[in-house]
């Protein structure tokens, strides 16, 4: 009995600023040491499983910006490679190397946003205002591509939305080579800092099997040391031909996790670099006129651009009927999207596979035992972001 | 790819012999088809052999067919880092029949069962914690259903006059308008074309 009294239940969230969104965790303490932690998910579920279903193909695209709104167009890229493995077209070249740029620009801004605001929970107040002036930057190529610095709606079934601007290319080379210097100014900052060192070394730690067993993916796997990477491992787009390495983690713990992150910007970087010197010249979309709307001068005098012009943004296209998985290394791991046509214009199931799901989940197994303080640090590493996890 | 996939097929098929409907390999991917009942003995034995090791669920999806007898499927997809390949499985069954979890072989199986549960209202048996998880909290129905209306049954609001969030039935100026906009003509010959002549290209 006095045992049970001594336990404590507190409500963490749901509007907490180390909550990274909207996030209630049900704790319960021993003093301050965790026992247990419940999170309570879906206060921003949005129904977009649901919504899609109503939607046609192209209509469904800009849910997925929505998901994880850190980095818009990773998730976009997962549910336009699983369209066109349903109706099996291939993308251009130049399309391609363009979609891998803007990811990973996406994984970037992620791991600044993540880095950043972990280092905000344990403390430090600086990193975030470096960092966030960078991500300011990507952004605007985001919207000097896109239209939009967030909910970025570029890629389309078949290739990208538009062609990219040298001016634009041109900058984005000079950004990379700006870049490192500030990593190396946040890696200044925080790698060698003992308060922070202090909050992350050996918190959290995630053993090899454990990793496997919760689902894990992305960095929460290879910060165990399981060198997995679908950018490797499954390629797709141009990633062969690219070159750039996995760093992987020693002891799964969350300063572990802070390091690959540091990393793979660096290696973000180096794609980038040679996305843009080996970018062909050539045409950014399916030049099917069943699938990819015509250009607004072709409007003007084709008959035949109208028609589809108009069946297209009515109608849409229609999927051969078919179930697709398809997964992306999205900056927070395996995102995945299992699509099930019917050979109608809407999907009949979109079931998406958010890494942030499952790594969640295991919040619990993760905390207990920890102190309360190393709740947000954990949180932190964990890498949430409420858009993808909610649904 | 195909080579191996191929492969476990045979393996699949020869090991598990009447534990398996159907296999097929469509798009480059595995899909083995089974029962409620042997499911727990298929994926056991899929994460155990030696030659596949799937020693990570990724998802479960489940899906509605109302029209069908068996009118749900849910399907198990698995991933093996160290063979490199991906697996789905496959089960139907009808509305009220309770499906075994799978809890004790993949610990992550919790959640993702408790969103097919919240968005389906599939039971498991054994489940540990068999609650909601995306909806709010006292929803009722299930949302992934296709009998379920997109616009839902109830809306939320802050009430000035009585000072609190209320629930009240959904209220829409214009109902949902759910527009077909799909041709009747069979359209799409010119795509199944250009299928074809793609796999061709592939294959020189």
């Amino acid at each position: 009995m006095t045992k049970k009294n001594k336990s404590l239940t507190l409500n963490f969230g749901p509007q907490h600023p180390a909550a990274h969104g909207v996030l209630r965790l049900i704790l319960e303490l021993d003093g301050e040491v965790v026992e247990k932690a419940d999170p309570h998910i879906g206060l921003l579920h949005r129904g977009t499983e649901k919504l899609i279903e109503h939607k046609t193909y192209m209509q469904a695209l800009p849910y997925f910006d929505r998901l994880d709104y850190v980095a818009p167009m990773n998730q976009e890229h997962a549910f336009t490679l699983a369209t066109e493995k349903l109706l099996n077209i291939s993308v251009p070249e130049r399309a391609q190397y363009i979609r891998v740029i803007f990811c990973e620009i996406g994984r970037i801004l992620s791991h600044i946003l993540n880095v950043t605001t972990q280092a905000l929970d344990v403390g430090a107040l600086t990193p975030s205002l470096w960092g966030f002036e960078e991500r300011e930057t990507l952004m605007t190529f985001y919207e000097r591509a896109s239209g939009s610095r967030l909910h970025a709606n570029y890629f389309r079934t078949g290739g990208v939305h538009q062609d990219l601007p040298q001016k634009l290319i041109d900058d984005i080379g000079g950004f990379c080579k700006t870049f490192p210097k500030i990593i190396d100014d946040l890696e200044g900052l925080l790698t060698d800092n003992r308060i922070f060192k202090q909050r992350n070394v050996e918190i959290g730690i995630v053993s090899k099997q454990e990793a496997l067993d919760h689902s894990f993916s992305g960095v929460m796997l290879r910060g165990s040391g399981v060198a997995w990477d679908l950018r490797k491992s499954q390629p797709y787009e141009c990633y062969e031909k690219l070159n750039f390495k996995i760093p992987i983690g020693k002891n799964g713990d969350c300063f572990d996790r802070y390091l690959c992150r540091i990393e793979e910007m660096r290696e973000s970087v180096k794609i980038i670099i040679q996305c843009i010197s080996q970018m062909p010249k050539g045409i950014i979309k399916s030049v099917d006129g069943k699938i990819s709307p015509p250009s607004r001068k072709d409007l003007k005098d084709s008959m035949e651009a109208l028609i589809h012009h108009f069946k297209l943004f009515t109608e849409g296209f229609r999927v051969p009927a078919g179930e697709v998985y398809t997964a992306v290394e999205a900056p927070k791991g395996e995102f995945g999207v299992y699509l099930i046509s019917d050979g109608s214009n809407k999907p009949y199931r979109c079931k998406i596979r958010a890494p942030g799901f499952s790594h969640l989940q295991a919040m619990d197994y993760l905390i207990r035992g920890h102190m309360l303080a190393d709740v947000p640090a954990v949180l932190g590493s964990l890498d949430i972001v409420f858009g993808e996890v909610d649904r | 790819m195909d080579f191996k996939l191929k492969d476990i097929e045979q393996l699949v098929n020869s090991e598990l012999t009447s534990k398996v409907k159907k296999t097929s390999i469509v798009f480059n991917e595995l899909l083995i088809e089974t029962s409620g009942e042997d499911l727990i003995n298929v994926i056991n034995f899929l994460k155990s052999h030696d030659k596949l090791k799937f020693r990570q669920l990724i998802d479960i999806a489940g899906v509605d067919y109302p029209e069908d007898e068996k009118r749900f499927k849910l399907i198990y997809l698995l991933l093996s880092h160290e063979k490199n390949i991906r697996i789905k499985i496959s089960i139907n069954f009808e509305i009220g029949k309770k499906i075994s979890t799978i809890t004790k072989v993949y610990p992550s199986a919790n959640w993702m069962e408790r969103e097919v549960f919240d968005m389906y209202g599939i039971e498991f048996n054994d489940h540990p914690d068999l609650r909601r998880i995306l909806t709010d909290y006292n929803f009722e129905g299930y949302p992934l259903r296709k009998d379920f209306p997109l616009t839902g049954f109830n809306e939320v609001r802050y009430s000035e006059k009585e000072k609190k969030v209320i629930y009240e039935p959904v209220k829409l100026e214009q109902n949902y308008r759910d527009f077909d906009f799909e041709s009747p003509w069979e359209g799409t010959q010119y795509i199944k074309e250009l299928t074809e002549k793609n796999s061709d290209d592939k294959k020189k």
